[in-house]
């Protein structure tokens, strides 16, 4: 016996179907943390080329939120960080091990949250953009 | 031989037919008469077996063979298996070698989910093959080897590493003091690695993990849950459990896992391995903070 047959990495991901609550909880986190790693970066950068003077950053903002799309995009960076936060609380109470029985209950608690939490603020973002 | 490639058996009433001649017309007409009497009858036959589609169970199996040319690539055999109440996948795989394909090869021995030979992927999920209800799957079922080990051939992986890892934590009982007489453990104590001593070692905890999978090196949930269970055992003294910490908090020991559960979710023997990882993490905190 000198071969053997590696089926390498692509299994893993392929087989996203067959993920259970914790290891689709550690996706979305991983996810949502560098998205708003990725945000913060923009952040800074779409500001502070608006620094020229008071006209210039409000016209900056201004154009910006009168976009659609960036009025959906906040809907989805707030959807990223709460969920971030709701599961990062998860995860310290799993650090904790409190609870550690009701890991996926608290995941999808985290989701619905997360949910019932962007539903209720899309009127406030895109109040005006219409 | 037993790393037969297997023989489709259908095939050879089909190469029959090919070879009638037009002299032969009349004697293959009555052959072709007694063929179709027999396939009524062995219709007739197997739907009694199968009385309904729940009595039998279709199987598609991960075949891979380095050393035969025809299965040097991976392919699903299908295996139609007669299904009796109570029966396992491993009963499963087990009529298929010995009715139909003798060449077909995995781990097994207990059959009673003591040995840990026979975790296999099964449905998508690391499963002991002998614990696990055929009645509990959906059809067809479909086996394969434990995923993240090299396939050796079909079923059955190479477990090396696992158990380098498993030795790696010296899964023994060891103290530094001289015992006098017995050494007896409280009942508290016992309790409280109970469930870590159910290892059996079958590595479907450190198949499931992906972490696992991208760290060689990483301990892996078995060797973490089986370092706790002397980690916590109070009479191999503070001196020893310093040494095992030390061990646990390398920088590929408890610190890797990310809390993902697959292996608590796996493990066929319950064990709580995220806890006690976790456990471990907060010992190991509290090993090197000591302000208080
Ligand atoms: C209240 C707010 C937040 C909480 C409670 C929180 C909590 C956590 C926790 C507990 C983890 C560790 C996950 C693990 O164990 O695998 C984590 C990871 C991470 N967080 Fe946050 N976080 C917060 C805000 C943020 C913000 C604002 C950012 C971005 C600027 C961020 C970026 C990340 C990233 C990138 C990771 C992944 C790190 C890795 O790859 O291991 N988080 N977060
Ligand atoms: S911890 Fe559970 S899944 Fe892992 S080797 Fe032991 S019995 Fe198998
Ligand atoms: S055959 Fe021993 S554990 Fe399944």
């Amino acid at each position: 016996m000198s071969q053997s047959y590696n089926r390498g990495l692509i299994e893993d991901f392929g087989r996203w179907r067959e993920f259970s609550a914790g290891m689709w909880a550690w996706i979305f986190h991983k996810f949502t943390g560098w998205v708003l790693v990725g945000y913060l970066f923009t952040h800074i950068a779409v500001l502070s080329t608006a620094l020229t003077g008071a006209a210039a950053y409000t016209e900056t903002i201004q154009t910006l939120e009168s976009l659609l799309v960036v009025r959906l995009l906040e809907v989805g960076l707030l959807a990223v960080a709460v969920f971030h936060i709701l599961n990062g609380l998860r995860l310290l109470l799993v650090d904790l091990g409190v609870g550690l029985h009701a890991q996926d209950k608290s995941f999808y608690a985290s989701l619905a949250l997360t949910g019932a939490i962007v539903v209720a603020s899309v009127p406030t973002f895109v109040a005006g953009v219409f | 031989m037993s790393t037969q490639v297997p023989e489709q058996v259908e095939e050879e009433s089909s190469a029959d037919a090919e070879q009638q001649s037009a002299a032969q017309q009349s004697r293959m007409e009555k052959k072709r008469q007694n063929a179709a009497a027999r396939e009524s009858q062995e219709q007739a036959e197997a739907e009694e077996k199968a009385s309904s589609e729940e009595d039998t169970y279709l199987l598609k199996v991960f075949r891979y063979d380095p050393e035969v040319a025809g299965k040097q690539e991976p392919r699903f055999d299908d295996f139609h298996v007669p299904y009796h109440k109570g029966m396992t996948v491993l009963d499963a795989l087990m009529y298929a070698r010995d009715h139909y394909d003798s060449s077909l090869t995995f781990r097994h021995s207990c059959r009673q989910a003591i040995c840990g030979s026979d975790a296999m992927f099964v449905n998508g999920r690391q499963r002991l093959s002998c614990k696990t209800q055929l009645s509990d799957l959906e059809e067809p079922v479909r086996v394969e080897p434990l995923p993240h080990q090299e396939v050796v051939k079909d079923l059955v992986v190479d477990m090396e590493h696992f158990y380098d890892q498993m030795e790696a934590v010296e899964p023994y009982f060891q103290t530094n003091d001289l015992p006098e007489g017995e050494q007896l453990q409280s009942r508290e104590n016992r309790e409280k690695i109970k469930m870590s001593t159910r290892c059996i070692w079958c590595g479907a905890c450190m198949s499931s993990c992906n972490i696992a999978a991208g760290d060689n090196q990483y301990l892996g949930p078995a060797a973490i849950n089986k370092a706790y269970r002397f980690t916590m055992d109070e009479r191999e003294g503070e001196e020893m459990k310093q040494h095992r910490l030390e061990i646990l908090e390398q920088e590929h020991g408890v610190w890797r896992c990310q809390t993902q559960f697959s292996c608590t979710e796996v493990c066929p023997k319950d064990i709580p391995l995220t806890e006690h990882i976790q456990e471990l993490k907060r010992e190991a905190v509290k090993n090197n903070l000591k302000f208080w």
